[in-house]
């Protein structure tokens, strides 16, 4: 388990030696399921998540759960605290829970997630629990990683719906209304179907399920919803696809990144080429030479 | 007249502009925060109807006759490990003309557990002692006459349980319980927000509350059956207007909660007590004091519509502030103790604790012990303050910061309103985080040097005292263990799996439980068998921790 | 902020036992997070088992634990020991609270890296950390 730990810190510090280590394991990987919670703080994911833990260790299936914290773009600094919820968990060999800080990096975290999700259907574990805070662009990024995406929104909204971050109720595969032992829970779900409504929907309509997570209700029906939509993905040839795009996406991003490398170690290593670039006051002909260079 | 008393005050501010300011960067409002203008006077006296003790709101105070009537209750608040040793203490106390007596208990006892849990390995009679069953409590009270004197109990998830031993052992002296008189802290609200006692959920929490009132009400009607309490709060880093609002505001959750039950205010109003902390900054504290009488005398009859005026008047029981102490140049907390004690006293306090010198770092010596008590003593019979009924009243500076209080504690009410009230707002970590926000804001003040601590961030000495600790034998801890497994054995077995089914079978439905615990503890069923049982029914709540 | 320059160093803080006394606690876990470090809050009434699994899952270097109860003497030796049983004994172990110095002397001989007493400044304890972890 340390080794699995310890692979996953290289994959967050994007140290170079990943690329080895993704290799050896090529074979060993079988991808787990991955589904995503996002939603603002305090609508109960983790205690959902926790639930629903619980629900895949009755059925034997090991579980890691990622949770994600913003870390502070200033100081780096970050307090990770999702394991809280799970403490039932603690010692159960077959749940693997992590923490990870966002790190500020821009997409970054994806590619960790990624990498880190690689490594643990190598570690042999079957599914995959990404856990989010609903802030910054951390829901975009979970939506481009998982399988399915559940958004949690709970009655105490202020404004209702309406209140929501644009993008979030196009990232949904299933809607979780949390709390629903609260008035309003009705009003809110209402809401949701009539925005589901208006919105141009693809053959996959996000289900609203009602939980009361902090009583473990809801939790068996949270994942037939997940169930469903890997089904759905699987055969409408959907499922195929996003992997193909995913993959392709990824590359890219790891392009990117390498390319980001590359350029930030040549303007360091060559004093000329910083001269020139301070001449120009533009970065175009710069980043183009850097990249038609030999490596 | 008018003319000459504006220039005057005119004449004041020009000199005082111009006149010279510190340069030592030290804070000039009070330690929660609260600015402080360097002169108070006439004008900012608020405009009300003069205020007199004994009368609604109470500002003044909740008896006609003040400390002349009756001095504070001095009772300090100690513990030892062994329900022997502590009974010898009691019988020793008791020989000395004392009538109230204060039971500390053990972490494991606080939390419900047995001492041969295996989470209570290491945890036995540290801070208190050990009780196990309905045995240790006969033990606890042997040839101590319960009709005679008062207890309180300090204990807040089991305090239903705890309450129930007290019974017990006073049915086995032949003493009916209504009787009996004392205080049970039962405060679970303040677990959730501060000192983190807490086992089962919010609302189960709760119902176990209002069963003991609401059996208090019938059956034990000379018992204070809650003290609500602030202290707890403050200790955990809230301000003074935190610890107002977020105390005051669990009494309400309190008092609504019981008349959701069906109970008429004034059947239980008045025996709802309350308990403050006493820091440092003196003013501050007094204003609070003052203010929370008037607060909650006004919410009792205008919102509530209390009609006995027994249930407007707030009592309070309150304790020097642990949390100002030191563990360097120790003597130094008799002096911060003093000042502390003082605001208790101008502020109106119906009894008082003052902690011991050494507290930070041990159980106190008999001497210091014995310092603080004389502290009181200093107070009430020296220093003259005594002799006259809130002699504060009227200050221009303390009458504005009183009214000062009243109004962020109302500002906080309406917040925690609009959050749907108490438990919604612990659900929602409001007032942890709260909490957490004061408690780091005043260590970087610290930090800073802009608030000083004597002793520790300024004024220091290198040579300083080892800390000292009580060291609890360790025998203590396999002694205790083995008198737990013997108290099971011995039992009837039946009688305790019977009452415990029974209780399990109460605890999913809605009856009073209290007569169940009392029947459970009877056939000596342990502490830890009744909390587990309950715990199979409500569940147990894990925080969401904000840091 | 390059993601390939340093390697945050993780910290798991932690109450074990009983007491639920955690003001300290989440005054320093801030401070450390001010300071840049990732800091895994694992809060209330934690066994020596969570807290090393937890460190271990985390991949953390370091565990920091508040004891203020009395307890530390059987609570402290068992979070080393337990981290000897797991093979981690590079986990190195800090912690807070009233603790007499002789008791420290004998909790540092048993592995516990240092502990800081009531009064301690935040940045003591932050300017420790960073000697210890020079490149975190």
């Amino acid at each position: 388990m340390r080794a699995l730990a310890r692979a996953i810190s290289l994959v967050e510090r994007r140290d170079p030696s990943i690329r080895e280590l993704e290799e050896s394991l090529r074979d060993a990987t079988h991808p787990p399921g991955v589904v995503g919670f996002t939603g603002a703080p305090g609508t109960g994911k983790s205690t959902l998540v926790d639930g629903l833990v619980a629900l895949l260790r009755k059925e034997e299936k090991s579980v890691a759960v990622l949770a994600t914290d913003p870390n502070s773009p200033f100081t780096g600094g970050a307090i990770l605290g999702d394991r809280i919820r799970m403490q039932r968990h603690a010692l159960d060999p077959r749940v693997f829970i992590r923490s990870m800080g966002a790190r500020g990096h821009l997409g970054g975290l994806s590619l960790a997630t990624r990498e880190a999700i690689r490594l643990l259907g190598a570690f042999g574990f079957d599914q995959v629990i990404l856990e989010t805070v609903g802030v910054g662009q951390s829901e975009l990024e979970v939506a481009a990683v998982a399988d399915t995406t559940v958004v949690v929104l709970t009655p105490n909204l202020g404004d209702g719906v309406q209140m929501i971050k644009a993008g979030i109720l196009e990232i949904a595969d299933v809607f979780v209304v949390n709390k629903s032992d609260i008035d309003g829970h009705a009003r809110v779900a209402a809401e949701l179907r009539a925005m589901l409504s208006l919105a141009a929907r693809q053959a996959w309509k996000p289900p609203i399920v009602a939980t009361v997570a902090s009583r473990q209700e809801g939790i068996e029906q949270v994942w037939e919803a997940v169930l469903a939509h890997r089904r759905h993905l699987e055969s409408s040839g959907q499922g195929r696809r996003l992997v193909e795009e995913r993959l392709r996406d990824e590359t890219a991003e790891v392009a990117a990144e390498l390319a980001r490398q590359r350029v930030r170690r040549a303007l360091a290593d060559d004093p000329g080429l910083s001269e020139r670039l301070l001449e120009d006051g533009t970065p175009y002909r710069t980043a183009e030479e850097i990249l038609d260079r030999k490596r | 007249m008018k003319v000459r008393s504006r220039s005057a005050k005119q004449a004041w501010e020009e000199d005082f502009a111009a006149g010279p300011t510190r340069e030592d960067g030290i804070e000039t409002s009070t330690i929660s925060g609260v600015p402080l203008k360097p002169l108070y006077t006439s004008e900012d006296l608020p405009r009300r109807e003069e205020e007199l003790p004994g009368q609604f709101p109470y500002t003044r105070g909740i008896h006609t006759s003040g400390y002349r009537g009756r001095l504070w209750t001095m009772r300090q608040f100690s513990g030892f490990a062994t329900a022997e040793e502590t009974n010898r203490r009691y019988k020793y106390l008791l020989a000395n003309g004392q009538t109230g007596l204060s039971v500390a208990f053990d972490m494991p006892t606080l939390m419900g557990q047995d001492s041969d849990a295996p989470t209570s390995r290491g945890e036995i009679g540290h801070c208190g002692v050990a009780i196990d069953s309905l045995a240790d409590m006969e033990t606890l009270f042997d040839g101590i006459p319960l009709a005679e004197i008062t207890t309180s109990m300090t204990i807040n998830s089991p305090a239903a349980i705890l309450l129930c031993m007290y019974i017990a052992v006073a049915e086995e002296q032949g003493v009916p319980a209504d009787r009996l008189g004392g205080t049970l802290q039962n405060d679970i609200l303040k677990e959730f927000i501060a000192q983190k006692e807490f086992i089962f959920p919010p609302a189960p929490s709760m119902r176990l509350v209002v069963d003991s009132i609401e059996y208090c009400a019938k059956e034990v009607p000379t018992w204070n059956t809650i003290s609500i309490s602030g202290y707890h709060i403050r200790e955990a880093g809230s301000t003074a207007a935190q610890e107002l609002a977020f105390t005051l505001a669990d009494g309400m959750a309190y008092v609504d909660a019981c008349l959701e039950r069906g109970m008429h205010i004034d059947e239980f109003a008045s025996r709802l007590s309350f308990f403050f902390d006493a820091h440092i900054d003196f003013f501050e504290e007094i204003a609070k004091f003052r203010a929370a009488r008037r607060i909650w005398a006004r919410w009792m009859r205008e919102r509530y519509g209390a009609r006995q005026d027994r249930s407007w008047k707030m009592r309070f029981h309150t304790q020097t502030a642990g949390v100002s102490l030191t563990a360097q140049q120790p003597e130094l907390n008799i002096a911060r103790t003093a000042i502390e004690a003082l605001a208790a006293v101008l502020g109106g306090t119906q009894s008082l604790h003052t902690n011991a010198m050494d507290e930070v770092l041990a159980l106190p010596t008999d001497k210091s012990a014995r310092i603080a008590l004389r502290t009181q003593q200093l107070l009430a019979y020296e220093s003259g303050v005594a002799n006259t009924i809130d002699p504060l009243g009227g200050s221009y500076f303390v009458e504005a910061l009183t009214d000062e209080m009243e109004r962020q504690a109302e500002a906080y009410f309406k917040r925690i309103e609009e959050m749907g009230g108490v438990i919604p707002a612990i659900e929602a970590s409001f007032f942890q985080k709260e909490i957490a926000d004061s408690a780091f804001r005043y260590q970087q003040e610290l930090e800073q040097k802009r608030r000083l601590m004597v002793g520790v961030n300024e004024f220091t000495v290198d040579d300083e005292p080892p800390i000292e600790i009580l060291r609890i034998d360790p025998r203590l801890e396999s002694e205790q263990v083995a008198r737990v497994r013997a108290v099971r054995a011995k039992r009837d077995q039946a009688r305790c799996s019977n009452a415990l089914s029974r209780l399990r079978k109460a605890a999913t439905g809605t009856d009073n439980l209290m007569p169940y615990i009392l029947e459970a503890v009877r056939a000596y069923a342990t502490e830890g068998e009744i909390m587990q049982t309950m715990v199979e029914v409500f569940g147990t709540y894990t925080e969401q921790a904000v840091v | 902020m390059s993601p390939t320059a340093v390697r945050p160093v993780r910290i798991i803080v932690a109450k074990v036992g009983l007491d639920g006394h955690d003001r300290g606690v989440k005054v320093v876990a801030r401070a450390l997070r001010d300071a840049g470090y990732e800091v895994i809050y694992t809060g209330l009434r934690q066994t020596p088992e969570m807290v090393v699994d937890a460190a271990l899952q985390e991949d953390a270097q370091v565990i920091g634990l508040s004891i203020h109860s009395g307890a530390h003497m059987t609570l402290f030796p068992a979070v080393v020991d337990e981290l000897k049983r797991r093979k981690a004994t590079d986990i190195v172990v800090f912690g807070g609270g009233i603790i007499p110095d002789d008791d420290i002397t004998a909790l540092k001989k048993q592995g516990v890296a240092e502990i800081f007493t009531p009064g301690t400044p935040l940045q003591e304890i932050v300017e420790w950390l960073r000697k210890r972890f020079p490149e975190g």
